[in-house]
């Protein structure tokens, strides 16, 4: 498909130059030409006042595409635990295979991990494909690669899911050009098209300040790297069996070209952003490092946990490991303080979905403030001491 | 050695602005970067280049002819080649076709034996693109690199994970992605700058690096946009006020207390 501009319709009115999304519009001659930026998004269609932009489909080789069927999700274990994020791609997975009307798999792989199967199926999978050999012991790019690209070729499912974990955001790229199909990364939404039954995968973009819903219309399987946190986790029903098909997972010399030496954990005693119940984020309005001490006496308090944003990141105050945002982590605890925090896009994006948002900044027109249920403009320094002092008047 | 490095000239999405009358992004004004991770790819290479004369830094982007600014910043760092893939037949490409138009590149440029790219672009985040990369090439891949040490033909490196980190050991010639924690870019120098503007920058197009147009671009891009939209805004919350700051955080505590938060 490309967007087309009829010249003769045109009036160069520049509205679809400024809807443009990506900038791929000019003007030349009050005529718009669509330049190489355009990814065909179809933005400017809607704006056009005179019908003069078409969406031109080309020809394109029609691969059968019906012998593909079944969701399947990748069951990513870490040492013998399946990491949070599979449960939450089964509830989901279990949606979009009803809407389908398919059966929901999970694609399991690992040394001596047969024993996960019975917790797949409690949260829902019907059937387990497992991929079970020493060699599989620690992730590697290409033996999970290698295992899951014979699978994908041998049972064909329609769709496939992945957590957008640093280990799913490094298998499916590689999978995606192995098995010659498309990808989307860090999906928010994923929905089935009622007509066609295909997947319509909804992503932020530009760091969240553009939504974009993406569609894989001829070639299969339909694949998804999901943000962990976004979708609800399956229902747990321990009576609920299914079917395990073992996989053949045979390695030769050379087949796996990296070696794991050391895995290192250097965050063990640090509750995970994604599972804390309350989180005290900081920004730059803290004005230096030292006041990421202030925001985790509250939250000791709460019993939660501090965050941060990329700018607080960027500047070497906080680690990666606690930045909330779009390149960072997507949270939704109960309650999120954004305590200096102006509330760039890209952070809202972040954490916009938390029960109850509130924001302590100075700036009245702070971006936060939209988003936050309340608000407080004033000295951080002050207020969260205040704060504190209430709780402790609670008896907290 | 010669070290390969992919690069994309991408917005500053943190200086973008929102039009509060439609919600859109407005895009005026937004000034073109050099991708960040990309340029600690480029500084990694420029460090192995530092303390292993001899070696080749060899910067290759797809984009609009407007991108080689973005390749000049990167001749001005101290790269030594630059390459710009170019071609109104590149446009609209997802990730599987840029790889495919990327690779292509590098299979031209021949003889490299280190690939870095940064970990994901600030435009899109998708993290794909590096990785699928190695895929076409047969090289090993190495994602969210944040420590690269070479020792003879293979490199010790370590990969971010959420809880920590992992050695790996990969053969060379191999492709690395790279995060921000991987080092600190250095500044352009003057030299450098002056330099920069009388060195070549080779610009190919589909037929030089030997891709047909059904092979890039829109056209080869399994995936498509459907349709794009501003993020829904969230409704108007509450301010808390008080004569002063404790009777704020008095306030605020009991509605919270209401609330059966706390």
């Amino acid at each position: 498909m490309a967007i087309k501009v009829i010249d003769e319709k045109c009036i160069g009115c520049s509205k679809c130059q400024k809807s443009c999304p990506f900038d791929a519009i000019t003007i030349e001659n009050k005529i718009a030409v669509i330049g190489d930026a355009c990814t065909n998004c179809g933005t400017c269609i809607d704006v056009c006042p005179t019908d003069a932009i078409l969406q031109e489909g080309t020809e394109k080789i029609v691969r059968d595409l019906s012998m593909y069927k079944g969701v399947w999700v990748f069951a990513e274990q870490r040492e013998g635990k399946i990491m949070p994020v599979v449960f939450e791609l089964l509830g989901e997975g279990k949606k979009l295979a009803n809407e389908i009307g398919t059966e929901l798999c999970a694609i399991l792989c690992g040394s001596n991990v047969g024993g996960l199967t019975d917790e797949l199926f409690a949260y829902g999978a019907d059937k387990v494909y497992l991929a079970d050999a020493p060699e599989l012991e620690k992730y590697t790019t290409d033996g999970y690669s290698k295992v899951i690209n014979e699978a994908i070729g041998i049972y064909k499912p329609e769709i496939v899911l992945y957590g957008a974990t640093h280990i799913g955001r490094d298998l499916a790229p590689c999978l995606a050009v192995k098995v010659n199909t498309g990808l989307t990364a860090d999906c928010t939404k994923l929905e089935i098209d009622p007509d066609d039954k295909k997947i319509r995968q909804t992503r932020p973009a530009f760091g969240g300040n553009l939504m974009a819903t993406i569609v894989c219309p001829g070639s299969r399987p339909q694949m998804s790297t999901v943000r962990p946190g976004v979708m609800d986790k399956a229902a747990y029903d321990p009576s609920k069996k299914g079917e395990v098909v073992k996989l053949d997972a045979v390695f030769e010399e050379g087949d796996i070209r990296t070696k794991v030496l050391e895995i290192v954990k250097t965050t063990a005693d640090i509750i995970s952003i994604s599972d804390a119940d309350f989180i005290v984020a900081g920004g730059m309005g803290l004005g230096k490092p030292e006041g990421l001490e202030l925001l985790k006496q509250l939250a000791d308090k709460l019993g939660g946990t501090v965050a941060a944003s990329r700018a607080c990141v960027d500047a070497g105050w906080a680690d990666h490991n606690i930045q909330v945002g779009q390149t960072g982590t997507t949270v939704k605890p109960q309650i999120y303080f954004a305590c200096g925090i102006s509330g760039a896009i890209q952070h809202i994006a972040g954490m916009q979905d938390s029960d109850l948002i509130i924001a302590i900044n100075k700036n009245e027109n702070a971006p936060i403030f939209e988003v936050a249920d309340y608000g407080i403009v004033g000295d951080l320094y002050k207020v969260i001491p205040a704060i504190i002092d209430e709780l402790d008047k609670l008896g907290k | 050695m010669r070290i390969l490095v992919c690069a994309k000239q991408v917005p500053d999405t943190n200086e973008v602005k929102i039009d509060p009358k439609t919600g859109t992004m407005i895009r005026e004004g937004v000034p073109s970067i050099l991708n960040p991770d990309d340029a600690n790819a480029l500084e990694a290479a420029l460090v192995i280049k530092d303390e292993n004369p001899g070696t080749e830094v060899i910067v290759m982007t797809m984009g609009p002819p407007q991108a080689a600014e973005m390749l000049r910043e990167c001749l001005a760092m101290g790269a030594d080649e630059a390459y710009l893939l170019s071609d109104r037949a590149f446009g609209g490409a997802d990730t599987w076709a840029t790889s495919a138009t990327l690779a292509a590149g590098i299979k031209k440029v021949k003889k490299v034996d280190l690939v870095l790219a940064g970990r994901q672009a600030i435009d899109g985040d998708t993290a794909q693109v590096g990785s699928q990369i190695a895929q076409r090439l047969k090289m090993p891949v190495v994602t969210y690199v944040e420590d690269i040490k070479i020792e003879d033909k293979k490199a010790i490196v370590h990969r971010q994970m959420e809880d920590g980190y992992e050695v790996i050991e990969v053969q060379l010639p191999c492709l690395l992605t790279c995060v921000k924690e991987l080092n600190e870019p250095r500044y352009m120098s003057v030299g450098g700058i002056m330099d920069a503007y009388e060195q070549p920058i080779t610009t190919w197009n589909h037929e030089d690096i030997g891709l047909s147009p059904e092979a890039c671009g829109l056209n080869a891009s399994p995936t498509q946009v459907f349709r794009s939209f501003s993020p829904p805004a969230k409704g108007v919350g509450e301010m808390i006020t008080g004569t002063n700051v404790s009777e704020i955080a008095g306030n605020l505590v009991s509605k919270l207390k209401e609330k059966h938060i706390i």
